[in-house]
Formats: structure tokens, sequence, C-alpha cells
């Protein structure tokens, strides 16, 4: 079968904001680990994340959860999180699921950081 | 009842058996997808099938106790696909087939929220002792049929 898996990167801006770079496909497998990854740099210290999506061929509603349970985390902290895809599918999931209005999505990761700033 | 598909035509029928694992749902997709590309569904559509399967083997997988296996079984109708995606589970949870309010942000319950938005007919149909099946439908575009 096709493999599937998730590759993680992230480098930080300013010494304040984590850009996490995902390249893959998040779904029920997948999804505990990008958790774990994002869950780990909160612990940290890290609460302003720039998520960039835009090698992330395919995402459920698992992927959602972890994005939605960082975001909720970070802002206990006051934190933000901001996303990067121009992928139409990835933009449609989050306009049916109405997440649209709670993330703000941008076409290229220096807008999402200079969003952050 | 499923009223899109044309009732008495014949239906090639194609069936996958996957372990109710994580690790197996890239399978259930990737199988979908390659019926409806053969359907000449479009980039579009198929994606939207590839979400909908998914979502219901990630749904049975979280909630279906004691279901070792999900079959995943695709008719072909003239006017589109019908999928269905049973599971073995015993004590099934109202909660599982329940579309959630798109209010506060919250981790989960999204998935069956996904499904009835992106295919054109969606059932469940729950038994206490058998499982659960979801059957879904899509229609197939003019331009492809």
């Amino acid at each position: 079968m096709a493999r599937v898996d998730i590759n993680m990167q992230v480098r930080s801006v300013n010494g304040s904001i984590a850009v996490v770079s995902l390249d893959g496909e998040i779904d029920v497998y997948t999804s505990p680990k990008v958790k774990d990854f994002i869950g780990k740099l909160i612990d940290k210290g890290t609460y302003t994340f720039a998520i960039d999506l835009q090698n992330v061929r395919y995402i459920d509603s698992t992927g959602l959860g972890v994005l939605i349970g960082g975001l909720k985390r970070v802002r206990e902290h006051g934190g933000a999180v901001t996303l990067v895809s121009t992928n139409p599918q990835t933009r449609k999931i989050f306009d049916i699921t109405g997440l649209i209005k709670v993330f703000d999505i941008y076409d290229s990761v220096d807008d999402a950081v200079n969003a952050l700033k | 009842m499923m009223q899109a598909r044309e009732v008495g035509a014949e239906a090639p029928e194609i069936e996958v058996r996957i372990p109710s694992r994580p690790e197996w749902v890239a399978l259930a997709r990737l199988s979908v997808a390659t019926v409806a590309a053969r359907m000449h569904f479009n980039v579009d559509e198929i994606a939207d099938l590839k979400l909908a399967v998914a979502e219901a083997c990630t749904n049975a997988i979280q909630h279906a106790r004691e279901s070792d296996e999900i079959v995943i079984t695709c008719r072909i109708y003239s006017n589109g696909l019908q999928i269905c995606v049973r599971d073995f589970g015993i004590g099934t949870e109202a909660e599982r087939i329940r579309s959630r309010d798109l209010g506060e942000p919250r981790v989960g319950g999204l998935g069956v929220y996904l499904i009835r938005a992106l295919m054109d007919e969606v059932e469940y149909s729950v038994e206490a002792e058998s499982g659960t099946v979801l059957m879904m439908f899509k229609k197939l575009g003019d331009s492809a049929r």
C-alpha cells in the first residue's frame, strides 16, 4: 500500500514565532504525530505559530482537531496560530466546517508570519 | 431511503476489507479514489469521496468497540457511486452519528458533519448486535455520464 506519512520541520523567526512546515497527509494515522510535535513546542514555551500546510496533500477532521487543540492551548497563554495554504481542497474543508472564521489563512509564510508580529 | 441512485439498475460491486486500525484508512480512501476515477468523477469530487470514506472509517475506528474489521463496499450506478462502510462494533453510541453544531471550535465531532456536507445522501443504520452501516451516495456530474 502507499506509504502515508508526515514530515514536520520547525524554524524560529525573531526567537518567538515558530514556523511549522508540514509535508504529507494528515489523517487518523499521522495526526497524533503532528499533535505530539506541536504539543512539545508548546510545552517548551512556544505560543505563537505559523503553520505551513502548503505541502499537505490531504487533511481530515483529525488534522483539524489537532489544529483546534493547538490553538486552544496557545490562546491560554495569549498566543496565536496562523495558517498557510493555497490548496483549494484544504481551504474548502476549512470553509465547510466554519473554521475559516477561526483561523486566519494566508497565501504565503511571509504573510502568515507578518500577521503575528 | 436513498433516492438518487437508479433503482433496479445493475450495480457492479467492489469490496475492500481493512483491519480496524488507523494505518489502514489510507488504503480505503485510495481504493475509493481509484473506483471514482474509473467512473470519471472529477478531481474535486474524488477528493470529496476520499475524505468522506476516510471520515467514516475513522469514526468506526474511534467508536466501534470490539470491531476488528471495516468493510467498504462500492456500488457503481450509472448516475453515481454508493459507498457503504460497515463496522461490527457493539454498543454503538448515538453520539457518533450526530452531526455537530458549528459554534465554538472544539476538538473532534467534525467528521460526520463533513460527510453530510460532501455527499449527496447519507444514511446510518445502527444495530446494537451487529454494528453500524454508513451508506452514502455521490451523484456523477452530467459531463461524466
